[in-house]
């Protein structure tokens, strides 16, 4: 069962793993998107990218708009004065063709001659700037061709120099600037251009120009400007015919276009940025360049303007185009604000994408993190299983090393054997001791221990503690001494348990370390924080005298043995204020102990005192934490596994205390720790009292007796012991003092008043004292006469050395020696055995563990045992039977439910858990329905009647599991507790005598 | 003498029988601490008990193994019951045997229980061989000399 058990919780525990796991699995929203990042900071670049060059595209389009701006405004500016220029001149040659018309024709003779003309010309030309030079042209009919060379001396020539041949009109230069003369007597009309321009120009009465070539002087592009000389004075808005009839001649000028530009330009700022193109678009398919450089492309082709040119000649069409000379300047501005902003938008993407990854990888470290601490505390939880499961697999064969032990002490042994038989015994209890500890430990980690609240009385645990180390202690010589103060009350609630392992725990740890001196375990409240002080104080106050005593031994402490304690506490200038105050208190002040009853909780200050080799104060600071011991040779020299102070430490915190120590090496140690109870209730205390306190006989109240102790504070301990027997005592320091006492006591009331029935003697008292006194004091009691019995003379001792108790025995200590430790127990019996009273109370309490006890506990009780398993059930049946009770087998819970109809017939139940159909747990479940459902009944219906009590079968489950949880789950379904199966003695008994005691009756 | 050295002899097959660790050796103790007057065959009968018992659950779980699918909370289940009988008398090499094929039990593994099943029936004949001779023994000899009951005290 056990081993289905803890697979199963093996199993709960992977399960709670897969499912804390499966809770992860909801990721947040990055984790969800975590695969998108490598994309999105792909896709933000992009988007950086393209935002940051429509910003640059938007900059530039600035520029640009700006650069074009700049372009247009500078090439209108140059062709609006070209046009300017240009119009200038043509006026001027109109000018000119009205002079020659005035001067030439209209006077006769003609005022004009060439020589006239060249010199007004010349002397006009800065008016013209853009005209290389002008001449005049004679209209010449045919008919009149040979009267106007004659008049003339030349031949009309053509272009090429040669005489004209016959034509209907010449146009003859006759005029010319001295720039052009070369053209003189050339006929315009011979040059196809020049025949255009003179007969357009005298159909519109207007200036035209030829379209642009080379010019025969300087080879510069150019054009010809032409205008109409008329004879006489045009009607208005004439006819064509009427033109061409008046024209009498032409007024011819060249206009350098290429030298006019340049002159132009280089009059304007900015004339290197930009490139001019002067065309002649008249015909918009073929344009002829007028100036510029045909093929020099090199220029920013990208942009340009067109300007348009009026030159004044309908018939043409010029413009001018602009482009700049180099390409737009990079904008630097732009680009790196375009930049800028893509690099700032790049680190913002990674730092959010690192930002994401970041969190992601740290929710990744995080979810590790909670696997693995899933994974710890699983580990823990198996860790504590397994503590528990390997305590458990080592206690049994242990128990049953121990029960063989038992077994064979209980043989016909010879010394030795029983010696290495008790002895093996030792070491078995030692090891399943040791066991317990580390289970202990593991269910404190688990948090599984719970404290028990019961009621109990302090006093008697502590004698019980006493009573483990007694036998140590006295082959050892060390005083071990328990001191209860009188405030603490007998009995108050809590975990006797665990109290006492602290206890056994911080005296066990004490007697290790210890080799001479004491060890004194005090209790008393917590309150008398008052006490405390006024005590301290009055030890400043007395500085001297706490020095202890000089002696020849050395230093005399005023501790319990005589040895330095680390702290002097418990030094009687301390001890006697504590005394004293508490009994001042319960003496006088009773309202204040009425105060302290109605509190709920008692905090009690337990000390355990020793006069070991104390703690190295480098250790001091690891001594609570677990496996540590001072240093590795103490373990050795030592023994233990030092987990104890761990254990008490933690039960002392569960407690709502604390615990703390002072130690000094090779002086000792002093632990000191608080612990809350809670206070018994009167009446409950009524109730309980008397099972615990039955342990101290009554019998003795009102005895008086003397004790000889020079030690204060160990007078005080035997004090506290005898006044728990209800015995008064006084305290005198010395045998002398006891007798003067005695004497006193007898001449001072004549008859009335006894002597006392005891006198108690410590062993150093009587050692140091004059051994014959005694005697004689008897013996005077003797011959006085005295009709009282003598007063029993009992020794008190640590040990004996050889020889010592043969002499107390003759030194009149006849009547006994008493061991120390003092247990009030052991002291009841001492007196009873020398006072002889109250001896039957021993009798029944004998061999509580023993198998006869368990048979008398289980003799003729009907017992129902439930298990599906034929064996198991078999071997329960024999085991029960073995101590005679009475055994009724079922073989599943449903049968047990049918034997269990109420009234019961069964004392008690032992149910196997782990059954089919219906468990031990369920069926358990049922019969306490079913029981509650008949309390009802009864209590609802028939009040007074004789069944007392309620239904309550005792039932008891039975396990191999050691497990704590299944123990809790046995006692939430209404189980009364269990035993291990197979069965053992011993844990049989403590779980069957646990109800078979409280219904002594049944 | 003749009834020492059968003494001896039983003697020292019960120990030899708990140090091969066939047998618990508390648990066996233990049993033999039931026996008493009133019940001088205890032990004896709890072994015979226990194979009578076993073999019902061995058929159980054979038919269980050889079912499709197979019905593993079944097979823990008989073979829990087994194993308890097994720790009852104190078999323990029967009973390690018993919790490895609940570990495959619980693990689904088929073939790992077939494998354990086959185990411990090894280990179950090994000691009911081993038990009867035991058994056989002292039986024989109890009804020669009558007294040999002391030897389980």
């Amino acid at each position: 069962m056990g081993g289905n058990l803890k697979t199963q919780s093996h199993h709960s525990v992977a399960v709670r793993l897969n499912e804390q796991m499966g809770a992860k699995k909801g990721f947040t929203f990055i984790q969800a998107y975590r695969a998108w990042f490598p994309k999105l900071l792909m896709l933000w670049i992009l988007v950086m990218a393209y935002l940051s060059l429509s910003i640059y595209n938007y900059m530039d389009a600035d520029n640009k708009v700006r650069r074009v701006e700049v372009l247009s405004s500078m090439c209108d500016q140059r062709a609006r004065m070209l046009q300017d220029q240009f119009n200038v001149s043509v006026n001027h040659v109109h000018a000119l063709a009205i002079l020659v018309s005035t001067f030439h024709y209209l006077k006769n003779p003609s005022a004009i001659d060439q020589e006239t003309f060249a010199e007004y010309t010349a002397r006009t030309a800065f008016e013209r700037p853009l005209l290389s030079g002008v001449a005049y042209a004679q209209r010449v009919v045919n008919s009149e061709r040979e009267s106007f060379e004659r008049q003339n001396g030349w031949t009309i020539k053509t272009m090429e120099r040669e005489p004209s041949p016959i034509r209907d009109e010449y146009a003859p230069v006759i005029f010319s600037q001295e720039t052009v003369s070369y053209i003189e007597s050339i006929d315009m009309m011979s040059g196809e251009e020049d025949r255009e321009n003179i007969l357009r120009a005298r159909a519109t009465g207007k200036a035209v120009l030829t379209s642009p070539f080379r010019l025969l002087g300087s080879h510069h592009l150019g054009v010809v400007l032409t205008f109409p000389v008329y004879k006489s004075k045009l009607p208005p808005n004439p006819s064509v015919e009427e033109r061409i009839k008046a024209a009498s001649g032409y007024l011819g000028g060249a206009f350098d276009v290429e030298s006019l530009v340049e002159n132009l330009l280089g009059q304007l700022a900015g004339n290197q940025a930009i490139m001019v193109y002067v065309y002649d678009v008249t015909k918009s398919s073929d344009p002829l360049i007028m100036y510029g450089h045909q093929y020099h492309q090199d220029g920013d082709m990208s942009l340009l303007h067109e300007s348009k040119l009026d030159f004044g000649d309908p018939f043409r069409k010029h413009q001018m185009i602009c482009r700049y000379h180099h390409k737009a300047p990079t904008s630097w501005t732009a680009i790196n604000t375009a930049f800028l902003f893509f690099v700032i938008g790049l680190l913002v993407g990674y730092i959010l994408y690192g930002a994401a990854m970041h969190i992601v990888k740290v929710e990744d470290d995080f979810r590790e993190m909670e696997e693995l601490k899933v994974r710890a505390e699983a580990a823990d939880v198996a860790k504590s299983q397994f503590l528990a499961t390997v305590s458990h697999e080592i206690r049994t064969p242990m128990n049953g090393i121990l029960g063989m032990l038992a077994l064979l002490l209980d043989t016909a042994l010879s010394g030795t054997q029983r010696d290495y038989a008790q002895t093996a015994q030792a070491c078995g209890k030692a090891l399943i001791a040791l066991i317990n500890e580390v289970l202990d430990r593991a269910k404190i980690e688990a948090g599984r221990l719970e404290l028990e609240q019961v009621p109990f009385g302090i006093r008697s645990i502590l004698d019980d503690v006493l009573s483990l180390f007694s036998e140590k202690s006295r082959n050892m010589g060390i005083e071990l001494a328990v001191f209860v103060s009188d405030k603490v009350p007998e009995i108050f609630i809590g975990d006797p348990g665990r109290f006492r392992q602290i206890i056994t725990n911080l005296v066990g740890n004490s007697i290790k370390f210890t080799e001479r001196g004491h060890i004194f375990v005090k209790v008393h409240l917590a309150e008398p924080s008052k006490a405390m002080i006024n005590g301290k104080s009055m030890t400043y106050l007395n500085g001297g005298s706490d020095e202890g005593v000089k002696t020849s031994v050395g230093r005399q402490f005023k501790t319990l043995s005589g040895c330095e304690a680390a702290d002097d506490q418990n030094s009687w200038d301390t001890f006697k204020h504590l005394i004293a105050n508490e009994e001042h208190r319960t003496d006088v002040s009773s309202n204040v102990a009425a105060n302290n009853e109605a509190s709920e909780h008692v905090t009690l200050m337990v000390s355990v005192e020793d006069t070991g080799i104390g703690i190295p104060l480098c250790a001091q600071e690891r001594v609570f934490m677990p496996f540590m011991q001072a240093d590795s040779s103490t373990s050795r020299h030592y023994g233990g596994t030092g987990i104890g102070l761990s254990i008490s430490k933690c039960l002392v915190e569960l407690m709502g205390g604390r615990i703390n120590f002072i130690s000094r090496p090779h002086v000792g140690s002093t632990f000191s720790f608080t612990a809350n109870f809670g206070r018994c209730k009167e009446n409950v205390v009524s109730d309980l009292k008397k099972p615990k306190l039955e342990d101290l006989p009554s019998n003795f109240r009102g005895l008086r007796s003397i004790l000889v102790d020079g030690k204060l504070v160990r007078a005080a301990v035997t004090k506290y012991h005898l006044k728990r027997l209800g015995i008064l005592v006084e305290v005198v320091s010395s045998i002398k003092m006891a007798v003067a006492f005695c004497g006193r006591n007898g001449s001072a009331t004549s008859g009335n008043i006894v002597p006392p029935d005891i006198i108690l003697v410590e062993k150093d008292a009587w050692i140091s004292g004059e051994e014959c006194d005694l005697n004689i004091q008897q013996l005077e009691w003797k011959q006085n006469g005295h009709i009282y019995k003598l007063p029993k003379m009992i020794l008190l001792a640590t040990n004996f050395g050889e020889g010592e108790f043969d002499n107390a025995k003759a030194a009149g200590f006849t009547d006994t020696v008493i061991m120390k430790p003092l247990r009030a127990s052991m002291v009841a019996a001492c007196l009873q055995q020398v006072l002889g009273i109250g001896k039957k109370r021993q009798q029944g309490k004998e061999l509580p563990n023993g198998s006869n006890f368990l048979q008398s506990l289980l003799s003729g009780k009907k017992i129902l045992v439930v298990d599906d398993n034929k064996v198991n059930r078999r071997v329960a049946e024999g085991a029960l039977k073995k101590f005679r009770a009475d055994v009724v087998c079922a073989d599943s819970g449903k049968a047990a439910l049918h034997l269990l109809q109420i009234p019961h017939n069964f004392d008690a139940c032992f149910m196997d858990i782990q059954m089919p159909e219906m468990d031990g747990f369920e069926a358990t479940r049922r019969i306490r329905q079913m029981e509650s459902k008949a309390n009802g009944e009864i209590n609802g219906g028939l009040e007074g009647v004789a069944r007392k009590g309620e239904w309550h079968l005792p039932v008891l489950a039975m396990t191999a599991d050691v497990i704590h949880a299944t123990y809790d789950e046995c006692l939430k379904c209404g189980m009364d507790g269990y035993v291990s199966k197979p069965f053992e003695e011993e844990n049989l008994y403590q779980a069957v005598a646990k109800f078979f005691k409280s219904k002594p009756e049944s | 003498m003749d009834r020492n050295q059968l003494r001896r002899q039983v003697a020292h097959m019960r120990s030899s029988l708990i140090e091969q660790h066939y047998l618990d050796q508390q648990q066996f103790v233990q049993l033999e601490d039931l026996e008493d007057d009133s019940n001088p065959n205890f032990v004896e009968e709890i072994v015979t008990l226990f194979y009578k018992d076993s073999s019902r659950l061995f058929q159980k779980i054979d038919q269980a193994l050889h079912s499709v699918p197979m019905d593993f909370a079944k097979l823990d289940d008989y073979m829990h019951q087994f194993k308890g009988s097994s720790s009852s008398i104190g078999a323990i090499k029967v009973k390690n045997e018993c919790t490895q094929f609940k570990e495959f039990c619980l693990a689904g593994n088929a073939e790992g229980c077939f494998r354990a099943f086959q185990r411990v029936k090894h280990e179950h004949e090994a000691l009911k061989r081993q038990l009867e001779t035991y058994f056989q023994v002292p039986l024989d000899t109890f009804f020669l000399s009558g007294q040999l009951y002391a030897v389980f005290d």
